[in-house]
């Protein structure tokens, strides 16, 4: 599976076009992290814990779209742009988006 | 003695807790600034492009997608000035540096990213800021924002 985030895939010819490809995931963090957090947050610095929280959820979000792609029979999504939106205290959407291609 | 701290407790744990974030803050954000210019100048020959594929076809091996991300927190010192000066408006400084820095490390992870997988440059980079908590300056919330960057990571054909 190819991903860029420019509209095509360098050293590739895209042959067919599928349309918009969308995945998304909503993550809460756990008392546990929001803790450590709460203590971080009055020296400051790096949250890990978040990071890697987010991150992992994008990456979720990304194999979603990548799933949705793969069902409609594309190999490849270009032109892949990512958002994130804080739906409710405490809880963020992360969503990941872009156009399904077949290429050789 | 022990009496007027044990009278003024609220006090005391304010400026403890002003104190150490001051200290703790400054240190980290120090040590934070030189970590990224060391790192900014070892990967100087990695450049990073905003706009899309500048290259012919055949010069192109193959690119992929790469992203970094990073969430920063403020500390307590820094947060009170941000508060004090939604008073009076202007330029909250502490917060600058803050979104700086986060900016700053998430385009490094990428390019780290980027790098592991043998790529010249990335173009089309794509920045992305969120606050997670909901607010910044709501004293019950963790005031932080998270920085994404992410790009298509080119390698060349050598000629």
């Amino acid at each position: 599976m190819y991903i860029t985030n420019i509209e095509t895939i360098p050293g590739k010819t895209i042959v067919e076009h599928f349309g918009l490809v969308q995945g998304s995931t909503v993550r809460a963090k756990h008392i546990g992290r929001d803790l450590m957090a709460g203590l971080k947050n009055l020296v400051g610095g790096e949250l890990k814990g978040y990071t890697e929280l987010l991150s992992e959820s994008r990456d979720e979000a990304l194999q979603r779209m990548i799933r949705e792609a793969k069902s409609m029979g594309a190999n490849a999504v270009v032109n892949v742009r990512f958002a994130t939106s804080s739906v409710a205290q405490g809880a963020a959407e992360l969503f990941a988006y872009g156009t399904a291609v077949r290429v050789e | 003695m022990l009496r007027v701290l044990a009278q003024n407790a609220d006090l005391v744990i304010f400026l403890f807790l002003t104190g150490l974030g001051y200290t703790a803050g400054t240190i980290a954000e120090r040590r934070h600034y030189s970590s990224i210019s060391r790192r900014e100048a070892e990967l100087l020959r990695l450049p990073v492009v905003t706009f899309k594929n500048p290259y012919p076809v055949e010069a192109l091996r193959g690119g992929v997608m790469v992203m970094g991300s990073v969430v920063i927190s403020i500390d307590y010192f820094k947060r009170l000035l941000a508060i004090l000066r939604n008073l009076f408006g202007g330029r909250v400084t502490s917060y600058e540096t803050l979104v700086d820095r986060a900016r700053r490390e998430a385009i490094l992870r990428m390019k780290d990213a980027a790098r592991r997988k043998g790529c010249d440059i990335v173009v089309n980079l794509r920045l992305e800021t969120s606050a997670i908590g909901q607010s910044a300056n709501n004293r019950k919330s963790v005031g932080c924002v998270e920085v994404l960057a992410y790009g298509t990571a080119i390698a060349l054909r050598r000629p």
